[in-house]
């Protein structure tokens, strides 16, 4: 037997993509976060058996095709609004699965509104939410999470307080909600941490299940191409800017 | 038959369920009845009012621009609607807080003191349904058996208690109101 | 189990809705509409049928509520009035894009801006030629009295599906504060989740079953020419609805001189119009349009050759207007008579316009 036929057994097996990730080729950019979560949502609902039952809900910015990707239903809602499309989603169908995928631009900016109340709610779903500290998708803008000294197109000098306020927080003030269960903060820019990440994803999701409020998991990321690094530059930058404002680890629960 | 009516008063004087429990009374008698009030923070405590239209036929218009039945329960609304009477038509009011009497001469008009009556009687609450009853003495558009049907259908269930003191003060206007001119 | 009831338009909305099935209501409190939420929250269907009855953070909130209840194929609705309306426009134009069935009600009031609290008509150009952006329409229908709003939420629900596209019941706050008579319909049970897999299978989000690839509902498109296609398509079913739906109610324009172009409150007031033209020995109809997208528009151009003019009495500044000019191809003179800003006209103004119009010119 050829060593190429050898190394193809199953027992040599030690990776496959998830069966619930498409076919379909990737819009994002190397080193973007985005693929490393989408693959852990594929590989949760299936190793939870709830093909069937998955509902997701798709954001205006770079995660708008998330549905082209993970093998389930969804829809794609309006720039900001997931949080109330899945509230209702959840309330017509209490058996389902149901969570939305957010960026920042879409949840913590033009969504606030929108999250805050499906949050105060205790809306039994699990919101997915990517911070990237930029706009990806309409060209590496501010975002409300945005670090302060981060340059942006529209913080060509970086961000400053005075005039763009602060880094966001956005589950530190979710977490003093009744309504909301589990707030976690998680990022994939290493294994252990894709490990980490997943663990909570499945918490977040079984939460929804077992009805318990709502659940927040915030994945800080890269955006290699709106911070203009490579993604080893990206990865690194994350670890060493993006970690010391936005701490990982359960916030909530 | 047809009868288009507007009652007018404060805010809280029951203007409103008055005009319900007139429209009502027209539905327990088999006529088409429309009942549109003015809305909006005007109800709290400032002028309210409620066109009341009872008919043999369909109802054309809910709004209209003069009235066969004028019901006025205080002065801003006797400002207002004593010109908009029909000529020969009726103007109904209660003394208490009107300061300027009506004055013209081809409309009937009718005086209902049921501020005081009601005071009287410990249930001050009951006056706009007297006043009902002294419009239903000098107007039978409806059966006094259908306005007591039509007092128990406008009211909550949970409110069935005050229907006989209702029903008594409906009784009371017909007796206490009196021909003006 | 008929019944009879004397009711508010607001009132008969919430009654309507549970009665004929609906699964979901969302909606924020605006004068002059509230009673709809209000009703609906003592009504408690949630008990009963089922019904799911949420007040929304806002009407934003409330129309994407609506766009997540009906991806999964639910019979959902929303209402609002008119500042209400205009932040929903938003949600409608994803709904029409997305091609999902919703239903509307605006009971409308004066504008613009903040406004005022009043009943106006002021909301056509908004309901009928778009509001939100990109090329699509709603179906519009204008109820006439309380039993019409109490119809036309099970009719807007049964165009609604049949079309895949949202429905507005355009009201305003006369129909919707006012109490008359209503024969309320035996209630229908809300559809099983078996039969909205098997009526709306194709496109519904129910969590893709093991039957069929998966369902995904969507107005976004990064191809030109694919989005060029799609509103291709979405036109010939507009042109469908319009050859099929448009609805109106004609009054004495048999033989009309003059034709009065009314809808909802404004035509009953212009319905006393016809009696007192009729009084003076004036031959005055009435045509009524119930849809007003689309607009009777073969009604209006077939009296166009005969009558002697035609005057639109809508409370606004005049929008509906410009739809009695297309249609009647601009053969005869057509006016506009309306008070606007929250102040009705009395049918006696409306008369005085008529005659000032048509007849002292």
């Amino acid at each position: 037997m050829a060593a190429r036929e050898v190394a193809r057994t199953p027992e040599n097996k030690v990776y496959s993509k998830p069966r619930l990730l498409t076919d379909a080729v990737m819009h994002f950019c190397p080193g973007c976060s985005h693929g490393t979560i989408h693959k852990l949502i594929a590989e949760v609902i299936d190793e939870m058996g709830m093909e069937h039952e998955a509902i997701g809900i798709s954001p205006v910015g770079c995660g708008v095709l998330a549905y082209d990707y993970i093998d389930i239903d969804w829809v794609e809602a309006a720039h900001g609004r997931a949080a109330a499309v899945g509230t209702a989603i959840k309330r017509l169908n209490p058996s389902k699965l149901v969570f939305t995928y957010q960026g920042d631009g879409d949840l913590a900016a033009i969504g606030t509104g929108e999250t805050i109340h499906a949050c105060n709610r205790g809306e039994n779903i699990t919101i997915i939410y990517i911070n990237n500290a930029i706009y990806g998708m309409t060209g590496g803008q501010m975002a409300p999470t945005t670090l302060l000294g981060q340059r942006t197109a529209t913080t060509p000098q970086g961000r400053d307080a005075a005039q763009h306020g602060y880094p966001f927080k956005v589950g530190d003030m979710l977490a003093q909600l009744d309504g909301v269960c589990y707030v976690t903060r998680q990022s994939v820019h290493t294994p252990a941490s894709v490990r980490r990440a997943k663990k909570a994803l499945r918490k977040a999701f079984e939460n929804s299940m077992q009805q318990k409020g709502l659940s927040f998991v915030e994945f800080v990321s890269t955006c290699s191409s709106g911070w203009k690094m490579t993604p080893v530059e990206a990865n690194r930058w994350l670890a060493e800017h993006m970690l010391p404002v936005y701490p990982l680890g359960d916030i909530k629960g | 038959m047809k009868e288009e009516i507007i009652i007018a008063g404060f805010g809280g004087q029951g203007v409103l369920s008055m005009g319900k429990i007139l429209a009502y009374s027209g539905v327990m008698q088999g006529q088409e009845v429309s009942w549109m009030p003015s809305y909006g923070p005007e109800m709290r405590g400032g002028t309210a009012n409620v066109t009341v239209i009872l008919s043999d036929e369909r109802i054309s218009s809910p709004i209209v621009q003069d009235y066969d039945t004028a019901i006025v329960l205080n002065q801003q609304s006797m400002d207002k609607f004593e010109s908009r009477v029909k000529p020969g038509g009726v103007l109904i009011y209660d003394p208490n807080g009107i300061v300027r009497l009506p004055e013209r001469k081809d409309i009937r008009i009718y005086e209902i003191s049921a501020t005081e009556e009601a005071a009287r009687s410990g249930n001050i609450r009951v006056f706009n349904t007297m006043i009902l009853g002294g419009y239903l003495k000098v107007c039978p558009v409806v059966s006094f058996e259908n306005a007591c049907l039509g007092l128990k259908k406008s009211l909550p269930e949970r409110m069935a208690s005050l229907i006989p003191a209702n029903t008594a003060a409906l009784q009371r206007g017909m007796e206490i109101i009196r021909q003006i001119s | 189990m008929e019944e009879i009831r004397l009711m508010k338009g607001n009132e008969v909305i919430a009654e309507a809705a549970v009665r004929c099935g609906c699964d979901g209501y969302f909606g924020y409190p605006i004068t002059p509409q509230s009673e709809i939420l209000e009703t609906l929250t003592m009504m408690r269907p949630w008990e009963t049928t089922g019904m799911v009855v949420v007040q929304a953070e806002s009407e934003v909130a409330a129309i994407n509520m609506a766009y997540g209840g009906a991806s999964c194929g639910k019979r959902v609705m929303v209402s609002s009035s008119s500042p209400g309306i205009s932040l929903m426009c938003e949600g409608l134009s994803y709904l029409a894009g997305a091609e999902l069935p919703c239903l509307v009600v605006n009971v409308s009031r004066g504008g613009p801006g903040l406004g005022t609290i009043q009943p106006s008509q002021a909301d056509y150009f908004q309901a009928v030629k778009g509001g939100g952006h990109g090329d699509y329409h709603l179906i519009v229908l204008a109820p006439g009295s309380v039993q019409e709003m109490y119809d036309f939420v099970s009719w807007g629900f049964d165009l609604a599906f049949r079309y895949r596209n949202p429905v507005m019941i355009l009201s305003d706050g006369v129909i919707g504060q006012m109490m008359e008579k209503v024969v309320l319909s035996a209630p229908k049970p809300r559809w099983s989740d078996e039969q909205i897999a098997e009526m709306w299978g194709s496109w519904a989000v129910t969590g893709k079953p093991a039957s069929r690839t998966r369902n995904i509902v969507t107005s976004v498109e990064l191809d030109p020419l694919r989005q060029e296609r799609f509103n291709h398509k979405l036109t010939d079913k507009y042109r469908t609805i319009c050859e099929r739906e448009a609805r109106c109610e004609m009054v004495g324009c048999d033989d009309a001189d003059y034709v009065i172009v009314a809808y909802g409150s404004s035509a009953r007031i212009s319905q006393k119009v016809v009696e007192l033209a009729a009084e003076d020995g004036l031959k005055v109809g009435l045509l009524r349009p119930i849809t007003l997208y689309p607009f009777p528009e073969r009604e209006i151009e077939r009296l166009s050759h005969r009558v002697k003019g035609f005057l639109s009495v809508e409370m606004s500044m005049g929008q509906m207007i410009e739809d009695v000019k297309l249609a009647s191809r601009c053969r005869v003179p057509v006016y506009h008579f309306g008070r606007t800003g929250g102040v009705i006209h009395t049918p006696t103004e409306v008369y005085e316009a008529l005659k000032s119009n048509f007849l002292q010119k």
